[in-house]
């Protein structure tokens, strides 16, 4: 095993070449923060993209901001918020769920598409990609997309790429839209609700017409796991607005009366409690447990964690973007030698997608981690990386066996 | 002239009996074979050109598009998709010896799923439709693209359709969420649901804006948003272009982005006063036009804001909408601008390039300079906070020349979009019309990457050929492995 360090796109595309041609395989590393997700890499080499550093081009009026793959995430959303702007996306820290060290980078959270509370208004990662540079499994440097915010020459490979943990090509370079940060935050918190109530009432405001940003539901063990003194008190339902100070305001007093509850938080304290959210906080660090991210249509997700719940008596989980996404935690002895996959997968059924996050590297090692496909698809899915990819040498076996 | 993938001969010769095989699959009138009906499907919204299909199929189900697809693929004929024919550049553009396929009767709304905010629909569905069927509950669906009366949900899936709300609530892409499709091989294939992102692949993500080369869509479900409660609007007026593209800079650089900003230089603010009399300043070289919607308490801040900042950038008039047929007034102009531009000349062609915003000066001055040179007027409608262009080219196409004067003047706007760091297109999709223009901004090696997705999609090559890639796919041929590095990889290949 080797740490290969291309310098430069040039020394890249001869490191992959040349592994091609040994039939070697490559993992590809940028600030290694994400390095214990998804199935273990087992390569004959690590393809380390440190020297991919570095913010190319950055003009805020244009929103677009274009930078090297390993630019470390803290530099780059510094430079953000010294202008006034920020990836609407919000990407999440999960150094923290994953026990890992190392820098996030762009590239990284791009690569697994990452997507904090705000994706439930804004999107994820995908969307606000918008174009890049990277070599394939050829060896080849290619291009896609481009640096404008609006864009739909040719097929839209960025959306490829973004979830594809690197395994269809090696990202150097990357434009993603920008946008302004909101002048105001302000969070609202309901206490008491149980996970059907809470969720209905997520979804009643996310269908008003106030403009909520981020909305959550912290059973009653993950609330009082919160370093948000406000959220001490049992289950907590919390929403978010963000705008203009007047408009805020306003909207906060119009979700209380429509709602007919919610205590507001302060600037920090909001903040904080969303980062925690992001950072899946509520479940890190209570013994050997294995973590599982599900994504099903948001108004079943209470139902899908009783239906875990009644096979594994361990299970707990919290919610967000309004049930769209439910974090689940499962003793890893309870779990059994599958990480729960089964029971897991069966209550999910194939409404959504359901990814093991943190599991033993043995149970990572067996089992499908990412969502299985039907045949028709994982037939598609096989075919699409051959024509990256064709010998399977970046990142294999990462997202699914044998690819 | 635009050249298109030769007709098959083998294939034109066995047309009867290819029709009584489709005849097989649909009876009664879901196979068109006669002339003058076939004629409809001729063109799309790029009326320039015009191919009359071998057969027209008219499916009503998946499992009708199964079946065809499945015959067309084992018969080796080849299949145009074509949603209502809107499109600007050519996507639905048949073949001589291809099927066109056409998804007009997948016209039902199939659930409107309120606690998970989407709704799933049959991709003969307009744009607009979709809207209509979740209005009562409160939702609209939001990208409004300028067809969106005609155009359907599936050609705004194959064409990742924008629209003038796009720059604050995204494309198609960012607001479909699932889809049903077939492949060439007739395979039927779910991407998405009512969940949010993929658990694998995003080719979801990739199938928008793959204009009918990869798939055909049978069913949609988009994601529907809660209509603001409010919007006003500004009409701004311009001494100079620059002025105008400096205050949208401004306002962007201020943290808001507007709902809509719209930009229409002299020509094109004259032209559309002159047909819907909106009230539009006739002394003004650029008029803008910004629309800010939420909450009252927003809007009123955000206007005021906006106002402010256009002081500062040299407005010489900013009129504020006081009442909604007010602000609907100062949108007639725009919706209507590309007709009203049709009254001064019997022709005209509009183009999509997007630029970054900050070249706008520029661009525009170079397009001046080539008015001279080819002799042809240019009025300019703009979508001011994308950096989205829609030069509207005027000639006139009974004289002899003037069509392809006009399209080497687009080439040559196009061309100059993608030299100051641009794109081809913003919003209307590559299709024949900007085909041999890709290689301004890909190279081989780019194009073969996007060639293979294609060939695993689709490895007969027989689904929309000829459309968007300058030259066929060889899958074969695309498909195999150098492994030695420093040979010449790529001898140059010949174009159709």
């Amino acid at each position: 095993m080797a740490v290969l360090r291309p310098a430069d796109t040039t020394q890249l595309e001869e490191a992959v070449t040349a592994a091609l041609a040994k039939d070697e395989t490559l993992e590809i590393l940028g600030g290694g923060s994400k390095r214990a997700l998804g199935r273990p890499p087992r390569t004959d080499h690590v393809l380390d993209l440190g020297a991919f550093d570095g913010i190319v081009d950055y003009e805020p009026a244009e929103l677009v901001l274009t930078a090297r793959a390993a630019t470390p995430m803290a530099r780059l959303v510094a430079q953000l918020d010294a202008r006034g702007q920020m990836l609407a996306f919000e990407p999440p820290d999960w150094r923290d769920l994953l026990g890992t060290g190392g820098e996030p980078t762009l590239g990284g959270t791009v690569a697994c598409n990452l997507a904090g509370p705000r994706r439930v208004r804004a999107g994820a990662a995908r969307d606000h990609f918008l174009g890049f540079s990277a070599v394939n499994g050829r060896g080849e440097e290619w291009k896609a997309g481009g640096r404008v915010v609006k864009n739909v020459t040719g097929y839209d490979m960025g959306k490829l790429q973004a979830g594809a943990y690197g395994t269809l090509s090696v990202l150097t370079e990357l434009s993603v839209r920008v946008l302004p940060r909101p002048e105001t935050t302000c969070s609202l918190v309901m206490q008491g609700l149980g996970d059907e109530a809470a969720v209905a009432t997520l979804a009643s405001a996310l269908n008003s017409p106030h403009e909520v940003s981020a909305a959550a539901h912290l059973p009653a063990g993950a609330a009082a796991r919160s370093k948000v003194a406000a959220l001490s008190g049992g289950a907590a339902t919390v929403l978010r607005l963000e705008g203009p100070r007047p408009s805020v305001d306003y909207r906060a007093a119009a979700l209380q009366s429509l709602l007919g509850a919610g205590e507001r938080l302060n600037d920090r304290n909001s903040s904080a409690l969303w980062n925690e959210i992001g950072a899946v906080r509520a479940l890190v660090g209570e013994g050997e447990r294995v973590i599982w991210r599900l994504c099903p249509p948001p108004s079943t997700a209470p139902a899908l964690l009783r239906r875990v719940e009644a096979r594994l008596a361990s299970a707990e989980g919290f919610y967000d973007w309004g049930g769209g996404l439910l974090w689940l935690a499962l003793d890893e002895r309870d779990a059994g030698p599958d990480g729960g996959a089964t029971v897991v997968r069966a209550a999910l059924g194939e409404a959504g997608h359901a990814t093991l996050i943190c599991a033993p590297e043995a149970v990572r090692a067996v089992g499908p981690v990412f969502q299985p496909a039907q045949p028709a698809l994982a037939a598609l899915a096989r075919r699409v990386k051959a024509g990256f990819d064709p010998k399977a040498i970046l990142n294999p076996g990462r997202m699914q066996q044998g690819m | 002239m635009l050249r298109m993938p030769m007709p098959d001969d083998a294939v034109l010769a066995r047309r009867a009996a290819i029709v009584a095989g489709l005849r097989e699959i649909l009876p009664g009138e879901g196979v068109i074979d006669d002339e003058l009906e076939r004629r409809a499907y001729e063109s799309d919204g790029l009326t320039a050109y015009r191919t009359l299909p071998m057969v027209v199929v008219l499916p009503e189900t998946t499992a009708d598009v199964v079946a065809i697809l499945r015959y067309c693929n084992a018969a080796g004929v080849k299949v145009v998709p074509r949603g209502a024919g809107t499109s600007l550049s050519g996507g639905a553009l048949p073949l001589e010896d291809g099927v066109l396929l056409g998804l007009g009767k997948f016209k039902r709304i199939l659930e409107v799923d309120v606690a998970n905010r989407c709704a799933v629909v049959q991709p003969g569905v307009t744009n607009l439709g979709i809207t209509h069927a979740v209005q009562d509950a409160g939702f609209y669906y939001a990208p409004d693209p300028s067809s969106q009366i005609a155009c359907t949900i599936g050609g705004n899936v194959a064409e990742n359709s924008g629209g003038v709300h796009c720059l604050k609530y995204g494309l198609t892409t960012n607001n479909v969420i699932g889809i049903e499709m077939v492949t060439m091989a007739g395979e039927v294939v779910r991407l998405g649901g009512k969940h949010f992102d993929s658990g694998d692949y995003d080719l979801l993500g990739v199938m928008v804006g793959s204009e009918g080369l990869l798939g055909v869509v049978t069913e949609v479900t988009v994601r529907i948003l809660p209509k603001p409660p409010g919007a006003r609007a500004l009409l701004i007026g311009f001494p100079t272009i620059e002025g105008a593209g400096e205050c949208v800079a401004a306002v962007i650089g201020a943290g808001i982005i507007p709902g809509g900003m719209e930009m229409m230089d002299r020509l094109a603010a004259e032209a559309a006063e002159a047909f819907v009399h909106a009230g539009y300043p006739l002394d003004a070289e650029a008029l803008l036009i910004v629309e800010l919607d939420g909450c009252g308490a927003e809007v009123d801040h955000l206007i005021e804001a906006v106002e402010t900042i256009a002081g500062r950038h040299g407005a010489t008039t900013c009129r504020i909408s006081r009442s909604e047929e007010e602000r609907l007034l100062f949108w007639a102009g725009r919706k209507a601008a590309f007709p009203a531009v049709g009254r001064l000349s019997p022709d005209y062609y509009c183009m999509d390039g997007t630029i970054p915003r900050k070249r706008l000066g520029d661009v525009l001055a170079r397009m001046k300079q080539m008015e001279a040179l080819h002799g042809l007027r240019v009025a300019n409608v703009f979508h001011a906070g994308d950096g989205n262009l829609h030069p509207l080219i005027l000639y006139d196409a009974n004289n002899p020349g003037e069509l392809e004067r006009a399209e080497e003047f687009g080439n040559d706007i196009l061309r100059l979009c993608v030299e100051v760091g641009g794109v081809l297109t913003g919003e209307h999709g590559v299709g024949v019309e900007k085909r041999d223009l890709m290689d301004t901004m890909f190279d081989k090696v780019d194009l073969d990457q996007q060639q293979r997705l294609k060939c695993a999609f689709d490895p007969g090559n027989l689904l929309n050929p000829g459309k968007v890639f300058p030259q066929l796919c060889r899958c074969a041929e695309l498909g195999r492995v150098h492994v030695h590095a420093g040979q010449t990889r790529f001898p140059d290949l010949p174009r159709f």
